[in-house]
């Protein structure tokens, strides 16, 4: 009896605990969410200002056009897409030639791979602002594209998938006439689905959140990411937070749904990189 | 060589042919074009050649040597505390009682978060002028001038808002190696009579060994490789208070902001630093993956 009470202080403290330590997580969330969804007067009220009253939605409304928001989601949505799409077919193809293909030099070629995930972007976007600009590529879709539709990334976590497969089957699959790039697409490719969907995800995040590459890429708001308009709407009206923290709101509940929808094919895709090699 | 074995080597060319391509336009020129320009002065349209001496003088400059300090005492900051943060919020969120559902979502919502999003949100609570933190916290530093612009508290303030924005990714890695965990381990360390506390030192510390480093290596680099919230919440500053190597290179108050030479020059160094950061931490997780194994 008295060990059975014990667990259930026990239990009803982790819930304590577990409710305070979300309620401080989701705080900065929580307050940008208030903050966005009241009208301009009543944001510097305390505390009424962290209270769910006085809401309205005509701050999202009003962020949407000063900020030009939805042309910058359209754009970064385009670029995220495309960005994705591209590595996955890059991927799947380069994965395919390292792990059913021989060929001179493949290992050094693998090692070529692996040694691109050492250079930080950091190091590399002063010189790629340059052949994009000798390119006259500023401020277009391909500059926020191109430079980023291959990755090794993509790559080794499709590669390692392919290594799983049992090597009769791509000699079955030739006995039966079917050539490599046939075999890629309809034996290979669909049995690294759930990686694939995985490693997308994880692109399109990616993609999703830059902010230095399209920052130097590009000037011309008809290709600015929803990244780079929230810092120059920040910029234009600090002194409106409300519309700022719209702003905010409106670039973060896309990705926020997203998320919540394929929260599985996050968790693995996150954890691909963490597995034992 | 026969005509099939002739062809299986065109069709591996084919195949890696984008990617190689690509790596080779932007990331292997770039690098080799920076040690080039590292060498010269000026703006692209009119360059000084300088010679090798100009990476020693960068190297030796109090303006990259401050950025090598603050950008130090950022990834000081930010992994250790990032790490036992999600570490704590993960072992909170291993146990299946009614709800944890809910909680693991709560927990893993930052990863939600852009950098340009979590520096904005925080932008809002730092904000003296609106006053959340200022009327929650105690605290004079909250107050005008704000956290953001004391030269003592800055770095703190922008720091915060990375460990914030990093807890969701450490929390969903470390959640997922203690879920692999098997369960007999923790029976018998409970039938040798050890405590919560011994079984999450004996046990639980040493399987999440590997997965430990794996967080630390990725925190490390993001640390270093930080930008967008120097950019949006301190400009570097104030004075050069914020100013890491990233923000050195590639921010618009940098002092070197319109000198190709010498932002290649410190591009060339921040890479060999992350290089070698990159391989002794490597090197680290490699022996430990071979111990847990």
């Amino acid at each position: 009896m008295a060990l059975e009470a014990r667990g259930t202080t026990r239990r009803v403290l982790r819930y304590v605990v577990l409710v305070l330590v979300a309620a401080l997580v989701l705080f900065p969330i929580y307050a940008t969410l208030m903050a966005g969804f009241k009208p301009g007067t009543k944001v510097l009220d305390h505390p009424e200002s962290l209270l769910p009253v006085d809401l309205t939605l005509d701050t999202i409304r009003d962020a949407w056009d000063t900020g030009n928001l939805g042309r910058y989601l359209v754009n970064s949505f385009v670029m995220s897409v495309a960005i994705t799409i591209g590595q996955v077919i890059t991927s799947l193809l380069a994965a395919y030639a390292f792990a059913f293909l021989r060929f001179p030099l493949r290992n050094t070629l693998f090692l070529v791979f692996l040694a691109t995930l050492l250079v930080p972007a950091e190091a590399t976007i002063l010189i790629n602002r340059e052949t994009i600009q000798t390119w006259g590529w500023i401020d277009s879709y391909q500059a926020l594209i191109v430079p980023f539709v291959a990755t090794a990334f993509g790559t080794f976590l499709i590669r390692q998938v392919f290594l799983t497969l049992p090597t009769d089957l791509r000699e079955a699959a030739s006995l039966d006439g079917l050539g490599h790039l046939a075999f890629l697409r309809e034996v290979a490719a669909p049995l690294a689905r759930p990686t694939i969907a995985a490693f997308a995800l994880f692109s399109f995040l990616a993609a999703y959140n830059q902010y230095l590459w399209p920052l130097v890429v590009t000037n011309d708001p008809d290709y600015r990411t929803v990244q780079i308009g929230l810092k120059s709407l920040a910029a234009a009206n600090l002194d409106q937070i409300n519309l700022v923290m719209a702003g905010t709101v409106i670039a973060f509940v896309p990705i926020l749904v997203i998320l919540l929808i394929f929260q599985r094919q996050l968790i693995r895709g996150l954890t691909a990189g963490a597995v034992k090699g | 060589m026969s005509r099939s074995r002739a062809r299986e080597v065109l069709l591996a060319l084919a195949l890696l042919a984008p990617s190689l391509i690509l790596f080779g336009v932007f990331i292997f020129y770039p690098l080799g074009r920076a040690v080039y320009l590292g060498r010269y002065r000026g703006t692209s349209d009119n360059l000084r050649y300088v010679g090798w001496e100009q990476f020693r003088n960068v190297w030796e400059s109090n303006e990259f040597h401050d950025a090598m300090i603050t950008t130090v005492q950022f990834a000081l900051i930010t992994v250790p505390i990032g790490l036992v943060l999600g570490v704590g919020l993960a072992v909170l969120a291993d146990s299946y009682i009614r709800g944890i559902g809910i909680f693991r979502t709560i927990f893993s919502s930052t990863v939600a978060t852009s950098v340009a999003v979590a520096s904005l949100m925080w932008l809002l609570l730092f904000q003296p002028s609106v006053g959340i933190l200022a009327d929650a916290l105690p605290f004079d530093v909250f107050t005008e001038p704000g956290v953001l612009n004391d030269e003592d508290t800055a770095l703190w303030a922008v720091s915060v808002t990375t460990i914030w924005s990093n807890l969701g990714f450490t929390f969903i890695i470390v959640t997922a190696a203690l879920q692999s965990i098997p369960v007999d381990l923790y029976e018998s360390s409970a039938l040798d009579g050890a405590r919560s506390w011994m079984r999450f030192t004996n046990v639980t510390v040493p399987m999440l060994g590997p997965t430990l480093l794996f967080v630390t290596v990725v925190l490390t680099i993001r640390a270093f490789q930080a930008f967008g919230e120097f950019d949006l919440l301190t400009g570097g500053g104030p004075g050069n208070a914020t100013t890491t190597m990233t923000y050195l290179i590639y921010g618009n108050n940098s002092l070197i902001r319109n000198d190709l030479g010498l932002q290649s020059a410190s591009a060339v160094l921040l890479f060999l630093f992350l290089l070698v950061l990159s391989i002794v931490q490597f090197r680290g997780l490699e022996r430990r993956v071979h111990y847990g194994a």
